[in-house]
């Protein structure tokens, strides 16, 4: 267990490589964990996710700032000296190896004596119920059976962090689901600082105590789930968290910092949440979540967006219908038993406080009072 | 369709290796012949088989195990040798690869392009000089020097094979360079070694114009016990056909119980 720390940290793939950019792949990264956090990486592909990992597990350098463990600064120490332990996507199971063997690797190279290695393992395989698989070569098992032996080989090692990059996105969606709530379960148990990596931002929001939404290698926002759900700082995290995804619509606030308008749209924003008196008169991206619209048929409800539906998605539950309004596609999430077809024009509207407010340039979440967020 | 282009294929495949095995086998059908028979100018299939040739071949004074001792000698340890130092080039190149990696990869290869007469009269003083003339381990130099350059290439793509991931893997589990080369890798690449070492072992057994220009006697391989039937007066056809079927045997047993190896290794990236 251990407290990471990531100070300014950068890397420059440089141009020694063919498929190099000039940019940074990841850029003045900063992070303190809590000692036995659970910190998620999410972020779109090609974003540095894996890259700050790898820096993090001293397989890649990092080319500016420094990373501490315990305090220790670990930006010279090789890999094998950083006492941490690494989940991959392709599981890298050693394909020679029995899953005994995979699992008593570390330990055996760490001269810990047979009879304790034995015991590791064995506690090891029991917790992930691997127990009779351990005669097995890695080609004998299923891909969550590898998923398993990966993690075990993992925690049998008992190391100071866990590093895992997108280890479920090769299980099935149901295998997933379930995967997702036992490595959960396993930090709760094991306590081990533990850095997670995926794209999917479900993923990110069950799993995570702490989420780093990064873009284009440049920390987007550090918060709870719930923070990011309710105070995304600007209109990338808005629209990356959540699903179905938020709307977003360009309207112009009026003089009396209140008023709202688009083409066929009107809101009346709120100012207990976020200040807007500054953007009098300014355009401003106004954001509304799928599942706060609500239908109505009150033609002077303070805030009102029409439209005529041309997607209709029922799943049971809940309705998807979209519309496209002032350019805009706007996605709602009505009940489950909504009668409405394609082409009907309608009327939704929300509650003022479900509005998030961004500037229209800087793409910007306005400054908030309450709801206090800690941010990067 | 596909039935007939098969067919076509299987028949074509068939006329190869006829024409590829006629040699061969007119070589052990000539060796089993008597000096008047191999010599008769109409080619004689039907014959009474004789192993006088492989007795003459085999005598005391045409000495085959000297021969064989020395080729077998040689190849074993050129083959040895070359894995050594090719192992660990190859290690390096795959997977600490610098700016002129690629370029020295080619840079080995482009070395075979060399025709060996090229280099004859350099290598030959330089060994006179050494006094490495007609000794074992001059031969061995120079067959781990010819073969050296197709070992690398052949155990770096056997390396380059062998997924990053799980090297990564060794690394974060704490193994160091040789642990992880000794406990991963090579396990991972045996495969690969094994076919690498199979065609270094052949090449160098089946190396002729080193052995018959840089050996005399102490050192003379299998060619040059080919060569030694050769005369200017009366019949040697079929000696020296016994003493080639000797020479290649080995090399052919060896082959037809290394096959499935040879395929299996020497396909491994392209089957993946
Ligand atoms: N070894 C490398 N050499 C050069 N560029 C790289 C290398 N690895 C990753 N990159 C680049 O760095 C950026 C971030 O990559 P990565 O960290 O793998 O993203 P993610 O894991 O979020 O998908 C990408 O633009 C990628 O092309
Ligand atoms: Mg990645």
């Amino acid at each position: 267990m251990a407290v990471v720390e990531l100070k300014g940290v950068a890397k420059n793939y440089g141009g020694a490589h063919k498929n190099a950019k000039a940019a940074n792949a990841v850029e003045n990264f900063n992070l303190t964990t809590r000692d036995g956090e659970f910190i998620v990486l999410v972020g779109p592909s090609g974003c540095g996710k894996s890259t700050t990992m790898r820096m993090i597990a001293g397989l890649e350098a990092n080319t500016d700032g420094e990373i501490r463990i315990d305090g220790r600064d670990v930006s010279q120490v090789a890999a094998r000296d950083r006492d941490i332990a690494m989940v991959f996507q392709s599981y890298a199971l050693y394909p020679h190896m029995t899953v005994y063997d995979n699992m008593a690797f570390a330990l055996s190279l760490k001269k810990v004596p047979k009879p304790e290695i034995e015991q590791r393992v064995n506690d090891a395989a029991s917790i992930l119920d691997i127990t009779h698989l351990l005669d097995r070569k890695p080609r004998a098992l299923s891909g969550g059976q590898r998923q398993r032996v990966a993690l075990g080989r993992a925690i049998v090692r008992d190391p100071q962090v866990f590093l895992m990059d997108e280890p479920l996105s090769n299980l099935d969606a149901m295998l997933r689901v379930d995967m997702r709530a036992e490595i959960i379960k396993l930090h709760r148990k094991l306590g081990v600082t533990t850095f997670y990596v995926t794209h999917d931002q479900t993923e990110a929001m069950t799993m995570g105590e702490r989420i780093v939404v990064m873009r284009d290698g440049h920390i987007q926002q550090i918060d709870t789930p719930n923070a990011l759900y309710h105070a995304p700082n600007n209109v990338f995290v808005a629209g990356f968290i959540g699903t179905p995804s938020m709307n977003f619509l360009k309207m112009t606030l009026g003089g009396d910092g209140k008023t709202l308008t688009g083409q066929t749209a009107r809101m009346v924003a709120s100012s207990e949440r976020q200040s807007i008196e500054a953007h009098k008169g300014r355009d401003l991206m106004v954001g509304v979540r799928p599942e706060h619209l609500v239908l109505t048929t009150d033609e002077a409800a303070a805030n009102l967006i029409k439209g005529e539906i041309d997607v209709v998605e029922p799943l049971g539950s809940v309705t998807m219908v979209q519309l496209e309004v002032d350019g805009h596609r706007i996605t709602a999430q009505l009940e489950g038993d909504t009668s409405v077809r394609m082409g009907d024009a309608i009327m939704l509207t929300c509650d003022s406080a479900r509005l998030h407010l961004f500037d229209a340039e800087t793409e910007q979440a306005l400054p908030r009072h309450e709801h206090r967020t800690e941010t990067a | 369709m596909e039935q007939k282009s098969s067919l076509g294929l299987a028949v074509i495949g068939w006329l190869v290796a006829i024409v590829m095995f006629f040699p061969i086998l007119w070589m052990v059908l000539t060796a089993l012949k008597t000096e008047q028979s191999a010599f008769s100018m109409v080619p004689e299939f039907v014959f009474t088989p004789t192993l006088e040739s492989f007795k003459t071949a085999l005598s005391q004074n045409a000495g085959y195990w000297h021969y064989a001792f020395n080729s077998l000698f040689t190849s074993v340890m050129s083959t040895l040798i070359g894995l050594a130092l090719a192992i660990p080039a190859a290690y390096a190149m795959a997977f600490y690869p610098s700016k002129r990696t690629d370029f020295t990869l080619v840079w080995m290869v482009s070395t075979k392009f060399i025709p060996a007469v090229g280099v004859l009269i350099p290598i030959f003083l330089v060994y006179k000089t050494l006094g490495l003339i007609d000794n074992n381990w001059g031969l061995i130099a120079l067959f781990v020097g010819m073969n050296l350059p197709i070992m690398v290439w052949m155990v770096y793509s056997y390396f380059k094979d062998v997924p990053k991931d799980i090297v990564e893997a060794a690394e974060i589990d704490g193994a160091s360079t040789l642990a992880t080369m000794f406990r991963v890798i090579l396990p991972l690449a045996l495969p690969g070694l094994a076919s690498t070492g199979l065609l270094a072992l052949i090449l160098a057994w089946n190396e002729s114009f080193w052995s018959l220009t840089m050996a005399d006697h102490n050192a003379a391989t299998l060619a040059a016990f080919i060569a030694s039937f050769k005369s200017a007066e009366g019949l040697f056809w079929a000696k020296m056909s016994a003493a080639s079927v000797m020479t290649v045997a080995p090399i052919i047993v060896l082959g037809w119980f290394a096959q499935k190896q040879m395929v299996r290794g020497l396909t491994f990236g392209a089957v993946k």
